[in-house]
C-alpha cells in the first residue's frame, strides 16, 4: 500500500513531504490509537481493581472482532474499488441459516453446507456487481435493493433460528488456544490473504485503480466492470465466511443474526475507521483489522465498566467521526485541496 | 411569453410512475375512486415526502443523510418526555424540536465542510450518536405522552374554504413543497445543485460552496423535525418512529430520478418518488401482498427504477459509480430544477 500511495504524491512533494507522509500514516494511526485505547481501558478496569486484557478479555475482544473482521475484509475491498456493499448484514444471516440447515445436524454435511453458503454468497456478490455495472445503478442502490429482496426472503421464509449445527462444527466457534480462538486465527488468516491479494497481484492493483479514478483505470485497459464483480464476489462471500462462523457459534442459523448487530453500518465504520477511504483508492486490509480491533476493544472495556449500552453507540459515533476528521485533517496536509464528499 | 413546465432530467419518468401507481390504486382500492382516499393517502405519505425534500437538497450537493431516522426518532422521544401529557407544553416544545433539528443539522454540515469528514461518515456517526444519546437520556424506553395540541399537526385537519378539511400535514407539506420550488428555482437552489454538479467550478467561480452545503444540511435537520412532529402526532410515541425512514428517504430521492452524487433531479421529483413509495406499499397492501415480500418488491423495483434512470440517461453517466467531485468534462447542461 505504502508503495502505491507513495507513486500517487507528485514527484516535487515526494522529496518535501516523505517524512511528513511517512509520520502521517493512517494504518500506523489506527494501531497506536488501538494501543492508547488498551492503555486507557486497562487503567480504568484496573480502577475497578479488575484486569481488562487477561485470558478472558482477550477472548472476549478476540471473539467480537471476528465476525465483525470477516464482514469488514470484504467491505474493504468494495470500498477501495469504490463501491460499498449495505447487503452485507442480511447475507450474514441468510448464509448462517443455509449452512446451518444443510448441516442438519450430520457430521457428513458440514463440507457441503460450508460450500453451499459460501457458493450462495458468491452467487449475492455476483448480483451485486452486476447490477452495478452492467446495470448501472449506484453502488448504495444496488446493494440496497439486493438488501430488500434478501430481507423478503427471510422475513418471508422464517420466523427464528432453523437447521442445526453438528457438534463436530462447532469446534470452529469455541475451540481456542491459549487465549486465542481458533476462529480469530483462521479470520487473520483470511485477512492475510486479502492484504498477499491486495497488496501483490494485478487483480488486487486493478482495485486500487478503479477506486482511485475509474475513467483513469478504464483508459490504461484495466477491465474495470470485472474488477468491480470481482471485489463484490469477494465481499459477499467474506460475509458468508461471518456466516457460517456465526452459525456454528451459535449452533442453528439466525436469520437476524447479521442485522441486529448492524454489520451493514458498522463494517464500513471499521473500514473508515481502519483509515480506509470512502471514495476508494486508498486504504487497506491492515487498518481495517486494527479498525475492527478497536470498536471491539470498546465494546468489551465498557462492558467490563458496567457502561449503559446506549453510551456506547454515543462514544462509538463520536470516535469515528474524530477519526475520518483527524484523517481528513492530514490528507489536506498532503494535498492542496482535499476535495471530499 | 408562453409558459412551458421545465422538467429536469429524469423528472418525467418518475411522475410517469406515480400516475401509473395512482392508476393501479384506483383500480385495485374502491377507496380510491374518490378524492377523499387520496387525500389520506397524500396525508400518511407526508412526513416521508417532507423527509425526501431535505434528504434532496443533501443528496442533490453532493452528500448523503443518514441521521434523518434517527433525528426523527429523537424529536418524538424528546417532545414526548418534555410535553407529558401538559396541553401548555406544545406551544414551546415545538419551536424547541425544530430548533434541535436545525442544530444536528448544523452539526452535520460544520463536520462535512469544515473538518472534510464524507457526510456518509458525519451522518452514519450522528445517527449512532442520536439513537445512543435520546436512549440513554430516557433509559431504555420512550417515557411521558404528547398532547392533543402536539398531535394535531400529524393527525388534526383544518377547514379550508371550498376544499373542506384538509389535513394539517397535507398543507404544511404543500407549503414546505412550494417554498422549497420557489428555493430551488432562486440563486442557491440552482448553485447548490451546481455544487453537486461540480464542486471545483463553483468555487473557483466564487460560489460559497461550505455555506452551500451547510445549509443544505441545516435545512434537512430541520425537515427531519417536521417529519418527526407529523410523525409523533399521525403514530404517536415509539422509538422504532425513525427506524429505516433513512434509507426510506433516500430511496424514495433516488426513486424520483435524482442522481445520487449531486447535481441532477429536482425537488418535485423528489417529492413524486416518496408519494410513489408510499402508494407502492398502499398497493401492495390491497394486492394482499404479504409483509414479508414487501420489502422483496421494493428492492427489485428501485434497482429498475434505477437501473432505468441510468441506462436511459446514456453514456454520460456510467462513469459515475460515487461521487468524486473530480473535474470531468461533462457537456453543459442547463440545470433547470422544477
Amino acid at each position: 500500500m505504502s508503495t502505491l500511495q507513495e507513486n500517487t504524491v507528485p514527484a516535487r512533494q515526494r522529496t518535501t513531504r516523505a517524512a511528513v507522509h511517512r509520520r502521517l500514516h493512517p494504518t500506523v494511526i489506527v494501531y497506536l490509537a488501538l494501543v492508547a485505547l488498551l492503555v486507557v481501558g486497562s487503567v480504568l478496569v484496573g480502577l475497578r481493581g479488575e484486569v481488562l486484557l487477561d485470558q478472558n478479555g482477550i477472548l472476549n475482544i478476540l471473539t467480537r472482532a471476528t465476525a465483525l473482521g470477516l464482514v469488514a475484509i470484504g467491505q474493504t475491498m468494495v470500498i477501495l474499488t469504490g463501491s460499498l456493499d449495505l447487503s452485507v448484514a442480511y447475507l450474514v444471516g441468510l448464509t448462517s441459516l443455509i449452512a446451518a440447515q444443510t448441516m442438519a445436524g450430520q457430521d457428513g454435511m458440514i463440507l457441503p453446507g460450508v460450500l453451499l453458503a459460501l457458493a450462495v454468497a458468491a452467487g449475492v456478490g455476483l448480483v451485486n456487481g452486476l447490477v452495478i455495472t452492467v446495470l448501472k445503478a449506484h453502488a448504495f442502490i444496488a446493494t440496497l435493493g439486493v438488501a430488500l429482496i434478501l430481507r423478503g426472503y427471510l422475513e418471508d421464509n422464517y420466523t427464528g433460528p432453523a437447521g442445526d449445527v453438528p457438534r463436530a462444527f462447532q469446534h470452529l466457534g469455541y475451540d481456542r488456544i491459549g487465549p486465542v480462538p481458533v476462529a480469530a486465527l483462521l479470520m487473520l488468516a483470511v485477512a492475510a490473504l486479502a492484504w498477499w491479494y491486495l497488496t501483490r497481484t494485478r487483480p488486487g492493483y486493478h482495485m486500487y485503480a478503479v477506486g482511485g479514478d475509474i475513467e483513469v483505470a478504464r483508459l490504461s485497459g484495466v477491465r474495470t466492470r470485472r474488477t468491480i464483480v470481482t471485489a463484490h464476489v469477494l465481499c459477499s462471500v467474506a460475509a458468508g465466511l461471518a456466516g457460517i462462523y456465526l452459525a456454528s457459534r451459535l449452533g442453528s442459523g439466525a436469520p437476524y443474526v447479521g442485522t441486529d448487530a448492524g454489520y451493514d453500518l458498522e463494517s464500513i465504520a471499521a473500514v473508515v475507521l481502519g483509515g480506509t477511504l470512502l471514495a476508494g483508492g486508498r486504504g487497506g486490509i491492515a487498518g481495517t483489522i486494527g479498525g475492527v480491533l478497536i470498536l471491539a476493544t470498546l465494546d468489551t472495556t465498557f462492558d467490563a465498566l458496567e457502561v449503559d449500552p446506549f453510551f456506547k453507540d454515543v462514544v462509538r459515533g463520536v470516535v469515528l467521526v474524530t477519526a475520518v476528521a483527524l484523517y481528513a485533517r492530514r490528507m489536506t496536509a498532503n494535498r492542496a485541496h482535499g476535495r471530499l464528499t | 411569453m408562453t409558459w412551458r413546465p421545465r422538467l429536469a432530467e429524469g423528472t418525467a419518468p418518475a411522475l410517469v410512475f406515480l400516475l401509473l401507481l395512482l392508476i393501479g390504486l384506483a383500480i385495485v382500492g374502491p377507496a380510491y375512486s374518490e378524492p377523499a382516499g387520496y387525500l389520506a393517502l397524500l396525508k400518511r405519505a407526508a412526513p416521508l415526502m417532507i423527509l425526501a425534500i431535505g434528504q434532496y437538497l443533501v443528496i442533490v450537493s453532493g452528500g448523503f443523510d443518514l441521521s434523518v431516522g434517527a433525528l426523527v426518532t429523537a424529536g418524538v422521544v424528546i417532545a414526548a418526555r418534555l410535553i407529558d401529557g401538559d396541553e401548555s407544553a406544545a406551544a414551546w416544545v415545538i419551536p424547541l424540536v425544530l430548533g434541535f433539528g436545525l442544530l444536528v443539522g448544523l452539526v452535520n454540515g460544520l463536520i462535512t465542510t469544515k473538518l472534510l469528514v464524507p457526510s456518509f461518515i458525519v451522518t452514519l456517526g450522528m445517527l449512532l450518536v442520536l439513537d445512543g444519546a435520546t436512549f440513554l437520556w430516557t433509559g431504555g424506553a420512550p417515557r411521558g405522552a404528547l398532547s392533543e395540541g402536539f398531535r394535531m399537526f400529524g393527525r388534526g385537519a383544518a377547514e379550508v374554504p371550498l376544499l373542506g378539511a384538509v389535513p394539517w400535514s397535507v398543507l404544511i407539506l404543500l407549503a414546505i413543497l412550494v417554498a422549497a420550488v420557489l428555493f430551488m428555482r432562486g440563486g442557491t437552489g440552482r448553485a447548490l445543485v451546481a455544487v453537486g454538479d461540480n464542486e471545483a467550478t463553483v468555487r473557483l467561480s466564487g460560489g460559497q460552496v461550505d455555506r452551500l452545503r451547510l445549509l443544505a444540511f441545516a435545512l434537512s435537520g430541520l425537515l427531519a423535525a417536521v417529519a418527526a412532529i407529523l410523525l409523533g402526532g399521525f403514530a404517536g410515541v415509539s422509538a422504532q418512529v425513525g427506524n429505516g425512514l433513512e434509507f426510506r428517504a433516500i430511496t424514495a430521492v433516488v426513486l424520483g430520478g435524482v442522481l445520487l452524487g449531486g447535481g441532477r433531479g429536482s425537488v418535485v421529483a423528489a417529492a413524486a418518488g416518496a408519494l410513489s413509495l408510499e402508494s407502492l406499499f398502499t398497493l401492495l397492501n390491497l394486492l394482499g401482498v404479504s409483509g414479508a415480500l414487501k420489502s422483496a418488491v421494493q428492492g427489485v423495483i428501485i434497482i429498475v427504477a434505477v437501473a432505468y434512470a441510468s441506462l436511459g440517461g446514456g453514456v454520460r453517466q456510467r462513469l459515475r459509480l460515487w461521487p468524486k467531485q473530480r473535474n470531468h468534462v461533462r457537456p453543459a447542461q442547463p440545470a433547470s430544477s422544477s
